[in-house]
């Protein structure tokens, strides 16, 4: 008796659970649908994995004729990291430049696109709570980004594999899958942002163009302008004073730090780059001495750690933003 | 008590919006009985959507308390939206869906699935005689052919109460009708409460059994159409215009002799007399014993139409 009141009990409260969440489950299902069958999704998708697939083949031919020279460790990781002489372009670098803007775009006319077409107030005035709108709204955009970065990431893999026919090592897999999860947070740091300003402004041209402001600035003009303060603040007049030149180019780092950009160019490279121990500025003496070597999987993970948290942090914090404006606004048209 | 308060599907206390020192909506107390149709007719800037939207929790009021079918409003949001249909002015649809995939999708927000919601959706695509036109894509409706999705998307989720904000704005005038007819059917055949808000006093007072004024945040007078012009008219005079024939001094005369005509005099053609109450009945007669033949009796004002003007034209100046 006791056991089925006890279970009749866990019923209820997960019936109640679902029908709070039916609204979220309908907003993230018909979001996905949109994104999967809308024209946006497709031209984006051409893009990413066309100039994806001319990075990979490039690799692939620099390797193959550079892999007698140099040492055979880390190959596959190469396929992502490398670039040829008639595509200066990696594929890392290319997700790292169309990464944001595929945010951008998912993401600028979330809401103030439901409000131009009228829609807004209707699917308020269904029994759903109004976070479940934007909150299905984003984890929809999430899982699509997940979805082409995954397959993407996994497409190019498989065909590394067939053009040099070297297979990867689980710590290589690990690495990879680990770059891919974080291109996903990197990405979703996006989105929540133009999404914040899709809340915020009216028009969709306005909150795409201020997305892509931001990330044109944070790309091209944040690590300059940290140059620049850095250089203000510490002045270095004498080269051989070496203690003001350490603080200028730590004062740099840290501000350009202040950029997602910045953190996730140094995670991604350290991830794929084993070879990579530590990403400030080093004194000879430290590496006298020191083996030459790469670093294991978890060693590169733990310099990275703070740009993980950091990442997350700023999505989190553009999407908080997001959220408790839109929760906070009007509705009315 | 009970039984009364049973009764009212809507009510407001006290409910007051305010935005900075704009008040939008002062203290506005509304009553909607359960099956009538309340007609909310105001100017653009009255306040009436705003109120509209307090009734749905989608405002928060800033005074006052909302009361749909008993729960308040601002506690139990999900409870009255969900037997409350809203159609929003200007409704607008996923252009690039069919009007069939968007009522799955509010369907689907109100937890139908399946053949279920199939079922609802094609009984509301009937209802407003949609079914054509279902699976054609929502950008190449008209507008009212979208009006009317409006409506099956309310009816969707089986709504006990239905709110329309301005729902014959910018419909040709055919259109108009068929939408009447429509909220007409949907009040006498499925009994369901509606409340509708509007400028356009012409267009919806055939369908509404009870209206409200409302002017600059307030409502002026409540009550069915015909006892709204009385209701106006108190503490003013009440003039009633006649002409008759033999037109002359001594009809003036005559008019002034009695007791409840105050004043009588001339404006144009026609013989004005300020009353103390309404005495057409007995004029006519007498008039008409004294050898006039009446041929025209005007109470002055009461038409409903003439005071809403006086009342928006106030609000404009």
């Amino acid at each position: 008796m006791v056991e089925e009141k006890k279970y009749a009990a866990i019923i209820q409260g997960a019936r109640k659970v679902f029908q709070a969440n039916t609204g979220l489950s309908a907003v993230v299902l018909k979001e996905l649908a949109d994104y999967l069958r809308g024209k946006r999704f497709l031209i984006l998708s051409l893009i990413v994995g066309l100039t994806c697939f001319a990075a990979l083949y490039t690799a692939a031919v620099t390797i193959r004729s550079t892999v007698g020279r140099d040492e055979l460790e880390f190959v596959f990781l190469r396929l992502f990291t490398t670039s040829g002489a008639s595509l200066p372009f990696s594929f890392i670098s290319f997700i790292a430049f169309f990464g944001p803007l595929v945010g951008v775009i998912l993401g600028f006319d979330a809401i103030n696109g439901e409000r131009d077409r009228g829609t807004l107030s209707r699917l308020l005035s269904q029994p759903i709570y109004r976070d479940a709108l934007i909150n299905g709204k984003f984890l929809a955009g999430v899982i699509v980004i997940a979805i082409v970065i995954y397959s993407l990431g996994l497409l190019v893999g498989g065909l590394g594999l067939i053009l040099i026919g070297i297979p990867p090592t689980i710590e290589e897999l690990l690495r990879i899958f680990a770059y891919l999860t974080l291109s996903v947070i990197y990405i979703s740091f996006w989105l929540s942002l133009s999404m914040f300003f899709s809340v915020v402004f009216r028009q969709t041209s306005t909150s795409a163009l201020a997305g892509i402001a931001v990330w044109l600035f944070l790309a091209v003009f944040a690590a300059l302008l940290a140059g620049m303060v850095a250089e203000a603040v510490y002045p270095v007049h004498d080269t051989s004073d070496i203690n003001r030149i350490l603080a200028q180019t730590k004062l740099q780092q840290n501000l350009s730090r202040f950029s997602p950009t910045t953190l996730y160019d140094e995670a991604v490279t350290t991830l794929l780059n084993p070879s990579i121990r530590t990403l400030g500025p080093i004194m000879i003496e430290q590496i006298i001495g020191a083996i030459k070597g790469p670093i294991s999987f978890g060693q590169s993970l733990l310099l990275i750690w703070p740009h993980v948290v950091g990442l997350i942090a700023a999505a989190l914090l553009c999407f908080a933003a997001a959220y408790i404006s839109f929760m906070r606004q009007e509705i009315r048209a | 008590m009970v039984a009364a308060e049973n009764r009212l599907l809507v009510e407001t206390i006290n409910l007051t919006k305010r935005y900075g020192d704009f008040t939008a909506v002062d203290s506005l107390n509304l009553k909607v009985e359960k099956g009538t149709v309340f007609g909310l007719l105001g100017p653009n800037g009255a306040g009436k959507t705003t109120t509209i939207l307090m009734l749905l929790g989608l405002t928060e009021p800033s005074e006052g308390q909302a009361f749909v079918a008993g729960y308040e409003v601002t506690r139990n949001p999900l409870a009255v939206k969900s037997f409350t249909g809203y159609l929003p002015d200007n409704v607008g649809f996923y252009e690039e869906l069919t009007g069939r995939e968007n009522l799955r999708y509010t369907a689907r927000l109100n937890g139908f699935s399946g053949p279920e919601a199939e079922d609802k959706i094609a009984t509301a695509l009937a209802k407003v005689g949609l079914s054509e036109n279902a699976d054609k894509k929502v950008g190449a409706y008209s507008r009212g052919m979208k009006q009317r999705l409006g409506i099956a998307d309310v009816l969707v989720k089986d709504p006990q109460l239905i709110i329309m904000d301005e729902p014959t704005l910018a419909i040709d005038p055919e259109g108009v009708q068929e939408l009447l007819g429509i909220i007409k059917n949907l009040a006498k055949r499925d009994g369901k409460t509606i409340l509708i808000s509007s400028h356009l006093l012409h267009q919806i007072q055939e369908i509404c059994d009870e209206v409200g004024i409302f002017v600059k945040g307030k409502l002026m007078a409540v009550g069915p159409i015909k006892e709204l012009g009385k209701q106006l008219l108190q503490g003013k005079p009440l003039e009633i215009e006649i002409s008759a024939q033999p037109d002359g001094e001594r009809l003036l005369d005559l008019c002034q002799g009695i007791n409840e005509v105050q004043s009588a005099r001339k404006d144009g053609d026609l013989t004005v007399l300020q009353c103390t109450k309404d005495i057409r009945e007995t004029l006519s007669k007498f008039l008409v014993e004294n050898g006039f033949s009446l041929q025209y009796i005007n109470l002055r004002g009461v038409s409903l139409d003439s005071i809403y003007h006086k009342y928006f034209q106030g609000e404009v100046q």
